[in-house]
């Protein structure tokens, strides 16, 4: 008897009939040749959640970021006219134009102009090429015909997405479909105290997507999180979510849970009662929000999270005390990624704002380690291909989701070109 | 030669905690390392000095503004971070590492200056 009510077909996931039921392969996630055909199939066409607004609080303010799976690195800055976009080439000789000291790593600041480390061609903001050095020396040379070359970027509530593809022109916001709009008017903007994590994961993008839609696996993997009457309640409840919601290629998963505060005190560990803190965040709300439609859809009492899975590899999830978590997951390799996990707060008034901050990033990161590391187990055991046929249970229905829509992405792709 | 006595880093009603100023870290990366490379008695040790006065250190630095601290203000805020990182090892782990993450690392490459 489930605790939570499930549509009228009995299951979350046969209500999305093209989903299927049967078990599933992972063969997408253990091939590098499947790897390959998702780099232009998905990465080099479909917005990618790159940053923040908070991040070029200024004219000049710019930061780059490397796109490994498109093979490509984007300057992104804050124009005359607004947020640019340009791929991170010189028109010259191809010079990766914004770089520090290594020219793999990201980087950012805030500078009247881009001037190229080889030969000094200078862009303007805007991206068009002002100086050449020695300009007479050159063959015909139409400055106007060099400028940088453009990349499509657009913001949606402070978020910035850049597109690689040259030749579609779906809006972000359409892209975002009916699940971005459900968002629509949460106060992230407010939320400026920042902890940013990063990680090199030694599994599929794919395979961590799967860790953090699903919460099947919170009462065990996590077990000693918790103390332990309170570990043993939880796996005896098991999991389920309030509500899953799918559209089109994006997901999202609503949970119960958090403690804010706990019922029983002896639930938590004793620094958690002191800081009013945990994995949940900060027990007391440090503003009001009414929430928007799409956050808690099943306006349950027990609500405590919100996981959010925009397509491809972007995440946010929305906690009840008032704060939110977004995950990216870069892929470098079949078998490798970039994952970055960043908490934003509401900025601490008090020490003891601060330190209830402190601890829920501390305690998000112990949890993300012991996340990844399984992920790097699955990744090697799964390239074994002693058995190449695995069960979803309903409560996986993000994991049936996500490896369904990169397989009609991959196919679409390629049946049309 | 007779060495002096350090100078005290933090405010004069934590003297007792002088003990385990190396504690006072300002960078997650430190404290973190701190953790990893201290042995689960000399944790226990701090955490057991420090863990009681957690309220009473909040107070303290609460009679200032959270981006105006003095000094030594500072620094036992900074020794109340680390007081949250071994809370880990201590209380959840008995072990300095989350057990099952092997050699996985996680950095942080952004963090509250406050």
């Amino acid at each position: 008897m489930p605790h939570f009510a499930k549509p009228a077909e009995g299951s979350w996931t046969e209500h999305h009939p093209e989903l299927g039921t049967a078990p599933v392969s992972y063969e997408d996630s253990i091939s590098p040749e499947y790897f390959e055909r998702e780099r232009s199939a998905i990465f080099a066409r479909s917005w990618l959640n790159v940053g923040r607004i908070e991040q070029l609080p200024r004219l000049g303010s710019y930061f780059t970021r490397e796109i490994e799976a498109a093979r490509t690195s984007v300057i992104i800055v804050r124009a005359a006219d607004g947020v640019r976009a340009f791929h991170n080439i010189c028109r010259h000789r191809g010079n990766k134009l914004v770089w520090q000291d290594y020219p793999g790593e990201e980087t950012a600041g805030t500078c009247r102009q881009f001037t190229c480390k080889y030969h000094g061609w200078r862009y303007a903001l805007e991206g068009d090429l002002t100086f050449v050095q020695q300009e007479g020396e050159f063959f015909d040379l139409d400055k106007a015909d060099y400028g940088l070359a453009p990349v499509r970027v657009d913001t949606w509530e402070g978020f910035i997405f850049v597109n690689l593809d040259t030749t579609d022109d779906t809006p972000l916001r359409d892209y975002l479909g009916e699940l971005g709009k459900g968002l629509e008017g949460y106060p992230f903007g407010e939320m400026t105290q920042i902890y940013k994590y990063r990680a090199e994961v030694g599994s599929n993008w794919k395979l961590f997507i799967d860790a953090f839609t699903e919460f099947y696996h919170a009462p065990v993997l996590h077990a000693r999180q918790a103390v332990s009457e309170e570990s043993a309640k939880l796996q005896g409840y098991g999991y389920e979510a309030l509500a899953y919601e799918l559209d089109g290629p994006h997901g999202m998963v609503s949970s119960w849970g958090g403690m804010s505060p706990p019922k029983d005190l002896n639930m938590v560990k004793p620094i958690e009662r002191v800081l009013h803190s945990g994995l949940f965040g900060p027990w007391e709300a440090p503003i009001d929000i009414e929430l928007p439609p799409g956050v808690n859809p099943a306006r349950a009492k027990q609500w405590g999270t919100d996981s959010f899975l925009f397509f491809p590899n972007f995440m946010i999830l929305i906690w009840k005390p008032n704060w939110y978590l977004t995950y990216h997951y870069w892929p470098t390799a079949y078998n490798k990624h970039i994952f970055e996990g960043t908490l934003y707060f509401v900025p601490p008034r008090t020490a003891r704002d601060r330190l209830a901050q402190e601890l829920a990033a501390v305690t998000f990161k112990e949890y993300a380690l012991q996340d990844g590391n399984t992920l790097e187990a699955t990744q090697v055991m799964l390239e074994s291909r002693a058995v190449t046929q695995f069960p979803l249970g309903d409560q996986e229905i993000l994991l049936r989701q996500l490896h369904h829509t990169t397989h009609e992405w991959v196919d679409g792709y390629e049946k049309a070109h | 030669m007779t060495s002096l006595p350090a100078e005290s880093v933090l405010p004069a009603e934590f003297a007792d905690l002088e003990p385990y100023a190396d504690w006072c870290l300002e960078f997650e990366r430190e404290r973190y390392a701190k953790r990893l490379s201290s042995s689960m008695d000399e944790m226990q040790a701090f955490y057991d000095a420090a863990f009681p006065r957690l309220e009473d250190a909040m107070a303290h630095i609460d009679r200032y503004d959270l981006h105006e601290l003095p000094d030594d203000a500072t620094h036992l805020l900074w020794l109340c971070y680390s007081l949250v990182n071994v809370s880990f090892p201590i209380e959840v782990w008995r072990q300095p590492f989350v057990p099952d993450s092997g050699a996985a690392r996680m950095d942080v490459v952004v963090e509250p200056a406050v």
